[in-house]
């Protein structure tokens, strides 16, 4: 039995599964508990007067909590199944970039330039 | 993977393989990576949604937005439980490289709780939204809404089912290296979800309901 079980470990190391550890996924717990509760504190407490101030230091603490998640939850980097796995993630980014930004980018622009003018906003259908 | 390169004869005679990178790793099953494009792909519907909400979110036909609608607390209640649940997930992961079964499934049950309880808020908040008249029909800032979180609670709730599922396979079988590989996707599955639920609860709840 115990033969049988060395053996599957080893197998578990050769096909590239990622070893956790519970230090990995407590730091990773903690980090995004803490990335968590203070977006919630800046827009509950009303902290900043300026909602743009406080969108873009939302979407900075989402991007940080989204790196905390793959390293410490996903086990991602640039080694974990030979590369392949970081570049299409980078692959990936790039379309959500384009899909996001183009789209918020192109709308915006079509409401602005090409949107008959309006009384009011009552005289919408 | 060494074994399926032909030896080629170069032109002075030697057996090599010119071809051939050895310190290249390849792992040998590529099941983990394989899930990985799914996930990939599944990032994009996301961003799909994603960008219909953030070119329809302000388009309240006259009815309420974000700032009347959205309960912070819930949403904050939510958030916790989706959290907990990713790392009780991580300790059932733990104890199956461990190789214990009873302690594995013991977190995957309490995985699961975690997992029902986000969905009953989900469900709770939706039908509070409906039956105030807040449906996805009544104005595109609510249908993109719902398309968005809906679709993320429908992923949480088909990783319930596999969950159960896997929990029978691990409770019949036991942790046989076909099962760890199935907790390993699921495991990369749950964790995915938690990541599209930071951009939830960060672009649609609390951008939201900013003045």
């Amino acid at each position: 039995m115990s033969n049988a079980s060395h053996h599957d470990t080893e197998h578990d190391h050769e096909s590239g599964a990622p070893h956790s550890t519970l230090r990995g996924y407590l730091t990773g717990f903690v980090l995004s508990v803490v990335l968590t509760a203070i977006p919630f504190w800046l827009v509950m407490g009303k902290v900043f007067p300026s909602s743009t101030l406080t969108a873009a230091i939302l979407l900075a603490f989402a991007a940080v909590q989204i790196v905390v998640h793959m390293i410490y939850f996903l086990h991602m980097d640039a080694k974990s199944e030979g590369g392949w796995n970081l570049l299409a993630l980078i692959f990936t980014l790039v379309l959500v970039v384009i899909t996001l930004a183009g789209s918020i980018w192109v709308m915006y622009h079509l409401n602005v330039n090409m949107m008959p003018a309006m009384s009011g906003p009552s005289s919408m259908p | 993977m060494s074994d399926l390169a032909l030896p080629v004869v170069s032109p002075s005679g030697d057996r090599t393989a010119p071809f051939l990178a050895r310190a290249d790793h390849h792992p040998e099953n590529g099941t983990l990576l394989g899930f990985w494009l799914y996930l990939m792909s599944d990032c994009l519907v996301f961003a799909c949604l994603f960008a219909t909400y953030g070119v329809l979110g302000r388009s309240y036909a006259g009815g309420a937005g974000g700032a009347q609608l959205f309960e912070l607390p819930l949403v904050a209640l939510n958030t916790s439980l989706l959290l907990l649940s990713s790392i009780t997930y991580g300790f059932a992961m733990l104890e199956m490289q461990r190789r214990r079964v009873r302690a594995t499934l013991v977190w995957l049950v309490i995985t699961g709780l975690f997992g029902l309880g986000f969905l009953g808020v989900e469900l709770y908040e939706f039908a509070h939204l409906i039956a105030e008249g807040h449906g996805p029909q009544r104005s595109a800032f609510l249908s993109s809404f719902f398309a968005l979180v809906g679709t993320h609670g429908l992923h949480v709730t088909f990783g319930i089912v596999w969950l159960v599922t896997l929990m029978a396979q691990v409770g019949r079988h036991g942790l046989i290296a076909e099962n760890r590989r199935r907790l390993a996707c699921l495991s990369m599955f749950w964790h995915f979800l938690d990541v599209v639920w930071i951009g939830v609860f960060t672009f649609v709840y609390l951008m939201g309901v900013l003045p």
